[in-house]
């Protein structure tokens, strides 16, 4: 992990300078704005360490708005502050980075005021699935990180990379998986879909989600752990007491760098691709430097180090980034990836996650 | 000295203090939690005040009665493992010099300052295939190959009767010495071996500690949610670890709190069985 944020030192000092320059002369107003600020909310620990030291200090250098950084915490409780907070008027944080389904349930109550994309002029870089728009067509948020769930295995006890998700059903592996114990974060039931029935539209209806969960029932005689702590789950991948499961798969990346016997591969069906966007309260006074703040950071160039500083994976076309390869392949993939149905865990959830309850500890 | 009941409003001054703590850090929350029991949950938003029953319908069922059966279970097993194995350990505890007492007691207090999590990781390791007590009984030559021993029952009910043991050390030990010897004495003197003089004397003796220790660690037990789900499989989860999964990850509140208030219903209701229970064998 430190090897990893060491490399390329020289290389982000030379970026940020550059960016710096380029930005000033962009945005001349900005010159002036030496005592303008921003609250930001991220997900508290790695992501909040990281941002603080890659890329909220060059942020600043280069627009001169000051960056006061909020640990978010995870799961939907950041979610009720905002709202809360807006109720009262108030902004716990300007901009936030928002889960998707919390992005969703934050537009059913006009949480989230909308972004004027014509201020961001680096939104044309994004990939489309990237721009969170309300139904009517206002934008209410914009891609800021996304990252990938993958098939993940122990290289001792699997000489050869599994090719495909139908592993998790294969009997030979009884009691070898490690898989996410929510419906809402492990989007197996989008697996299962992708896999088994043609796609996840597949599960626009009922028959279809009991379809689904038909099939996945049958993944449980090989399931020892579903889990919530992954600390738990990384462990046992490492020793090879559980040899088999999802995760993510920088995080797999970088534990393998470290000598550890793991692996992670994209089946081709697709690696599961979740993201968050960055959304900014209604309640929020600092509209304009919103704008520049989600415009700075839907550069390639930003994107681009967020994917070797982070781990995470662009949200920008991948041709405008000048990632290498290799860096690609360390946090995403070419195969299209399994995109999760965010809309059932809002329209469905209390549905889904009884039936899910019942399926695994029924 | 002697005591005196208290005669003016200023004689339960005192009292003022730890009342209102109780008031602001048990009464109001816990009311509040009944309260938003009722209200009524916005799927895909939060919840609005309201009143509805619908939260407590939704827990009467086979499936949930099933998880909440299994939750009193393993509670009141934890507490008659716990109890049957700290009686005899407190007893001969408190037979020992002073000086070996302490390091004991020491040791037990310094498990207490060890969290959940640490228990629980801690077990899972010494439960593994790879790292675990089995490879040693392998090394010994009693076992052919080493094998994983969680997730299980067992390791869950390990794991949490490893967590409330010193506890019920530490309720049980004051009773204990303070046990007058002169009555195993008497027991012996009449001709009754040390383990007969033991259970016909000194467990009817501490027969209002045992069930006051049996009350404490049940209750103590049915909180448990972490080593449930870090040593268990998901038939082994608590109620508490469903309540968990609704409070913070499914931001069902009215839900959550449902499924709380009817494990604290359920939880008294135990308790003033036993206590009742108690009284009429004492009557008799």
């Amino acid at each position: 992990m430190t090897e990893f944020l060491k490399q390329n030192i020289g290389r982000r000092a030379v970026l940020g300078a550059g960016l710096a320059g380029v930005s000033m002369l962009a945005m001349p107003s900005i010159l002036r704005a030496q005592d303008k600020s921003l609250k930001v909310g991220v997900y508290g620990g790695y992501f909040k360490d990281s941002f603080d030291k890659n890329i909220f200090p060059e942020f600043t250098k280069a627009t001169g708005i000051a960056i006061e950084a909020v640990a978010e915490p995870t799961g939907e409780a950041w979610l009720v502050q905002l709202e809360q907070a807006a109720k009262a008027g108030q902004a716990p944080a300007d901009v936030s980075m928002m889960s998707q389904v919390s992005m969703l349930k934050g537009q059913a109550t006009d949480l989230w005021a909308p972004l004027d994309v014509a201020k961001i002029k680096n939104a044309s870089n994004l990939i489309d699935r990237f721009v969170n728009k309300y139904p009517d067509g206002r934008v209410a948020g914009i891609g800021a990180v996304s990252w990938y769930i993958t098939l993940v295995t122990n290289t001792d006890v699997y000489k050869e990379a599994p090719t495909s998700w139908e592993a998790f059903w294969d009997p030979a592996n009884a009691d070898k998986l490690g898989l996410l114990a929510l419906v809402s974060n492990s989007f197996l039931l989008e697996v299962t879909a992708k896999t088994y029935l043609g796609g996840t539209n597949a599960l626009d209806t009922d028959e279809g989600l009991e379809k689904a969960f038909a099939k996945l029932a049958e993944v449980k005689p090989n399931v020892r752990l579903w889990y919530r702590d992954e600390a738990q789950f990384e462990q046992a991948l490492k020793s090879g007491e559980i040899p088999m499961g999802q995760y993510y798969h920088d995080v797999t990346g970088l534990a393998a760098a470290d000598g550890n016997p793991v692996r992670s591969t994209f089946p081709k069906e697709g690696g599961i691709q979740d993201s968050g966007c960055w959304a900014l309260s209604r309640a929020s006074q600092k509209v304009e430097e919103a704008h520049v703040f989600i415009d700075y950071m839907s550069q390639p160039s930003i994107q681009a180090i967020l994917s070797r500083k982070v781990g995470t994976s662009p949200t920008v076309k991948r041709e405008l980034t000048d990632l290498t390869a290799e860096e690609f392949a360390a946090v995403s993939s070419d195969i299209e990836p399994i995109i999760p149905r965010y809309d059932l865990y809002q329209t469905k959830s209390d549905w889904l996650n009884q039936k899910w309850t019942e399926l695994i500890v029924g | 000295m002697r005591r005196e009941a208290p005669q003016r409003l200023a004689d339960y001054g005192p009292l003022f203090f730890p009342a209102m703590m109780l008031i602001v850090f048990f009464v109001v929350p816990f009311a509040t939690m009944i309260a938003v029991s009722f209200f009524q949950r916005q799927q895909g938003g939060f919840y609005v005040p309201a009143f509805e029953l619908s939260n407590y319908q939704r827990f009467l069922s086979l499936f949930f009665a099933n998880v909440l059966g299994f939750s009193l279970m393993l509670a009141i097993a934890v507490a008659i493992c716990c109890v049957v194995l700290a009686i005899p350990f407190t007893y001969l505890l408190t037979r020992m010099a002073r000086k070996v007492q302490i390091i004991w007691l020491v040791a037990l207090l310094s498990v207490l300052s060890l969290s959940e999590v640490i228990i629980g990781f801690a077990w899972s390791t010494l439960f593994s295939r790879t790292a675990g007590i089995t490879n040693l009984l392998v090394m010994a030559g009693l076992m052919s190959e080493a094998k994983a021993l969680l997730p299980s029952f067992g390791a869950v009910l390990t794991g949490m009767v490893y967590q409330a043991f010193p506890y019920t050390v530490l309720v049980l030990y004051p009773a204990l010495v303070r046990l007058d010897p002169t009555l195993t004495e008497a027991a012996r003197t009449l001709g009754a071996s040390p383990i007969k003089a033991f259970f016909t004397v000194v467990v009817p003796a501490l027969r209002n500690t045992i069930t006051a220790t049996l009350i404490m660690v049940f209750i103590f037990a049915l909180g448990s949610y972490l080593l449930p789900q870090l040593l268990g499989r998901p038939q082994h989860w608590t109620l508490s670890v469903l309540i968990t999964d609704q409070a913070i990850y499914q931001s069902n509140m009215p839900f959550a709190a449902a499924m709380a208030v009817f494990l604290v219903l359920v939880t008294l209701g135990l308790v003033a069985l036993t206590v009742i229970a108690g009284r009429k064998g004492e009557a008799a």
